[in-house]
């Protein structure tokens, strides 16, 4: 037993200094093509971190969105920076900030008085605290669902999911109102792609479906199933896939208001209903989450991809020739 | 320990050597086909091993089911993005490492 506590201590160990030392070359890399690839690798340690904490709900979504769909996002903006301001431009104008010794006092000052900040809230938590999890426990039989961190996320703290939907219709207003063009790649033709993109895309729907079922009582649920749908988009429109009719044009738009959307209006129901925002009644709660999830992951799904489109959408007869 | 005990830890280590070798061939190897040629190689084996070392461990069905739908979709997607790297490369001309 003492040999296998060194062995699983150690690669605990090793795993943190690892991730530490990625973080390190990842914000330290001249070259940002290189600081994109190290930041995926580092979101892949990050993943096996969260699985070793014992969460394996936050390693999911640590893998479908900080790995692959934020690095797919870089790549992608990466792509649209100026060809003229090259890496070593980037690099010079970061080397010609201004470092008077004022400012450097400046941030230095700032850095102690956040660390004594959080010093000070890590001391000052009871030593001896079991967390809410007991609650969550005692109270999950009225949630409508059996995974506790769905019950929390869905049910307890419903407003959180509430208010993440809109940060992320949000995000994809801010990019949509650079007025940038969407990059549509010209697709690389290649039958193997072609071949992968048609056998995986029912694949990962049945896969994002699965995550969503299997969230009212496992890990999975609607952040992990959308970044999955939000991957199948990625993956369509780099093999060339591109909208064909005017009606999906508005389509698209309504699938990305139908999760913020869905959830105001269970919020205002429930609010008149049973007097508290998103407070369901208990004998129909797990159905109340399944609809919200649902709607929840098509729009995640619609947003990411729309994300990494990068701009409002447009009928592939428009594209500039 | 049983003899599947055995069997799976001899399965599972092999694995993890394949996947050892791989990764030296990923920082040795010369050039970008040599690299691919190593990781797609090593890793798929090496996966297929411990998966079926992972298998005879398992008491339920429909986890080993999972189990080999994950190896399966590993094997398909690494192969073909190994394909798409090389294609790409090959199209920006980056060319074939010669002693």
């Amino acid at each position: 037993m003492e040999t296998i506590n060194l062995l699983i201590w150690s690669f605990d160990a090793l795993l943190g200094l690892c991730l530490l030392w990625l973080a390190w070359r990842t914000l330290s890399a001249p070259d940002l093509y290189k600081a994109v690839v190290l930041f995926v690798a580092f979101g892949l340690l990050m993943t096996l971190a969260w699985v070793r904490l014992d969460a394996p709900d936050v390693a999911l979504a640590e893998a479908a969105i900080g790995a692959g769909l934020t690095g797919a996002l870089l790549l992608s903006a990466l792509a649209r920076l100026d060809p003229a301001v090259d890496d070593q431009s980037i690099v010079t104008q970061k080397d010609n900030r201004p470092k008077s010794e004022s400012v450097q006092w400046a941030a230095f000052m700032s850095l102690i008085l956040v660390a004594i900040g959080l010093g000070y809230s890590v001391l000052s938590l009871p030593l001896k605290f079991k967390g809410l999890s007991p609650e969550v426990t005692e109270q999950l039989v009225n949630s409508g669902v059996e995974n506790p961190v769905t019950a929390v996320l869905l049910n307890f703290r419903g407003y959180d999911t509430l208010l993440e939907m809109a940060v992320l219709l949000i995000a994809l207003l801010g990019v949509w109102s650079t007025g940038n063009k969407p990059k549509y790649d010209k697709p690389f033709s290649s039958p193997v792609l072609d071949f992968l993109s048609r056998l995986l895309t029912p694949i990962l729907i049945l896969v994002a479906a699965y995550l969503l079922w299997v969230g009212a009582h496992a890990p999975g649920g609607a952040f992990q199933a959308g970044s999955i749908l939000g991957a199948v988009g990625v993956l369509l429109l780099l093999s060339g896939w591109r909208l064909q009719k005017d009606s999906s044009l508005l389509l698209i738009r309504l699938i990305l208001l139908a999760g913020p959307f869905a959830f105001v209006a269970m919020a205002v129901i429930t609010m008149m209903i049973e007097g508290q925002l998103l407070q369901y009644p208990p004998a129909h709660a797990g159905l109340l989450i399944l609809v919200l999830e649902t709607t929840a992951t098509l729009s995640i799904g619609a947003t990411l991809a729309a994300l990494f489109l990068g701009g409002p959408p447009h009928l592939k007869n428009e594209e500039s020739p | 320990m049983t003899i599947t005990d055995y069997l799976s830890l001899t399965l599972m280590i092999t694995g993890a050597i394949f996947f050892l070798a791989g990764t030296l061939g990923l920082l040795r190897f010369p050039d970008v086909y040599t690299r691919l040629h190593a990781l797609t190689k090593a890793d798929n084996l090496g996966l297929g091993l411990i998966i079926t070392g992972l298998i005879l461990q398992l008491e339920s069905w429909t986890v080993a089911g999972k189990l080999i739908l994950i190896w399966l979709l590993v094997l398909l997607a690494g192969g073909c993005v190994a394909h798409l790297i090389a294609r790409g490369a090959l199209q920006r001309n980056v060319r074939l490492w010669k002693r």
